[in-house]
């Protein structure tokens, strides 16, 4: 009996399930807290038609931009996309859609999503061309658009230090999207530096309990920094 | 005419003891160096970190240690790091004393125009439209005019729009004005700029009233 134990010994058992047309949820922000080792198997996997929500889209031949090479990502749900040349040639050829969505609000989508809430308003992007065609409603006078909750398919999550029962601790500030991500998969796989017993992180620290998560798996990661800004000395 | 720098310190003057602000790319950044001494200032980079500090050294640089724009950074003692919902939390829920941020156009009415431009290539909102509708006190840092000398402060936006009835306070290279009751407010020159430059190339209705001094550094 695996009881609560969630920890897979290979990225073909960590995705199996994942098929076309699925919905995808990825945490991490730019580079910087990416399931690595996932997106390499979704790209072996050869899985086609996904929509990806994830802040970004990678970069030219890191990340989730490893998923434009073979054309994989139908649809992305993200707030920013700039770094990505290949990104910019599949939309412009009409071969990507994309779905800009404000950061904030696209964290919202993921945490409703995985809470149970089916939609929420935000005053975010009311009178811009995110609010077009979203019902607006006010409250003490001032207007909120309603934006509906996002869950997905599977949901691929990057931590520093799981547990076997899937307990996740984030490292800094590649915490960022994956505690929302982890909630709102219908199949929640986390990708660890670390997978440690249960019971050797204490309760209190956990940030993304258990619960969310189904299968657990211990990355190897390069980390690539996508900015790498150095001061000469500590002023 | 005031340097980007320039722009930048007189930004830092607007910050009080105990301010959290969040600074957007560009001339905001820079305004993290000019605080005065004698306050602090926690800055908020919104994919999670309260209380950013500088540049790492190259034995210090992580990873896992970003800001908003994906540089790579440290942090302050007494900083904090959370998650993105957490973030926006603090960001929509008005508890960010100040944002600082660039923009294309900016109108009488307080809206403001940064993200897109039609027929260009759009990359994306990022955090602007939660900054713009949750923080409580909104500046705008940009040149008065585009390259080709037209006015960016306007009757109206022309360009998709990132938030409404949003801005407060525009410090430009020729002037720091307020927004108020459908008009921009002139409240500082830059050095050796006349009110009939800026009154020439401020596109909206511009309201000047008495003496209007000159910046101070």
């Amino acid at each position: 009996m695996a009881g609560f134990n969630k920890v897979v010994s290979s990225y073909d058992e960590a995705m199996a399930g994942l098929k076309d047309g699925m919905t995808v949820i990825a945490g991490g922000f730019g580079l910087c807290g990416i399931p690595e080792g996932i997106i390499s198997q979704i790209k072996d996997m050869a899985v086609k038609e996904l929509t990806v929500v994830s802040n970004n889209c990678g970069v030219d031949g890191f990340g989730l931009g490893l998923l434009l090479e073979d054309k994989q990502i139908k649809k992305m749900v993200s707030s920013y996309v700039g770094e990505n040349a290949l990104f910019e040639k599949q939309l412009l050829d009409g071969e990507l859609e994309v779905e800009l969505t404000p950061q904030g609000t696209l964290a919202e989508k993921m945490r409703a999503g995985g809470a149970g809430i089916p939609a929420f308003y935000t005053a975010t992007g009311y009178g811009t061309p995110v609010g077009e065609g979203k019902e607006v409603k006010e409250f003490d006078g001032r207007p909120y658009i309603l934006e509906h909750a996002i869950t997905g398919d599977f949901a691929i999550v990057k931590a520093w230090k799981v547990d076997t029962y899937g307990n996740c601790v984030y490292r800094h500030t590649a915490q960022n999207f994956n505690p929302m991500a982890a909630t709102a998969g219908k199949i929640t796989v986390v990708e660890a530096e670390e997978i440690v017993e249960a019971g050797s992180l204490s309760p209190s620290e956990i940030h993304t309990p258990g619960i969310y998560v189904n299968r657990v798996i211990k990355g190897s990661f390069e980390k690539r920094i996508e900015r790498r800004v150095v001061s000469k000395e500590a002023v | 005419m005031l340097t980007r720098d320039q722009i930048a310190m007189r930004v830092a003057q607007e910050f009080k003891d105990g301010d959290y602000v969040n600074l957007g790319i560009g001339i905001p950044t820079l305004a993290a160096n000019y605080v005065p001494n004698d306050i602090s200032v926690m800055l908020q980079s919104e994919n999670g970190l309260l209380g950013m500090g500088r540049y790492p050294t190259e034995d210090e640089v992580d990873a896992d240690m970003i800001n908003a724009g994906k540089e790579t950074v440290t942090a302050i003692t007494g900083a904090s790091i959370f998650n993105s919902a957490e973030s926006f939390a603090m960001i929509r829920g008005g508890h960010v004393d100040f944002t600082v941020l660039g923009a294309f156009e900016v109108d009488v009415s307080g809206n403001i125009a940064s993200w897109m431009i039609p027929g260009k290539l759009v990359k994306g909102m990022g955090g602007a439209m939660d900054l713009v509708a949750g923080a409580k006190n909104i500046i705008v840092t940009m040149t008065h005019t585009d390259k080709h000398g037209n006015s960016k402060l306007l009757p109206e936006c022309t360009l998709p729009l990132t938030g409404v009835n949003c801005i407060t306070r525009i410090i430009t290279d020729l002037a720091v004005l307020s927004v108020e009751n459908g008009a921009f407010v002139l409240q500082e020159r830059a050095p050796g700029v006349s009110v009939k430059e800026i009154q020439a190339k401020t596109a909206g209705k511009l309201v000047v009233s008495g003496d209007v001094p000159e910046m101070q550094f």
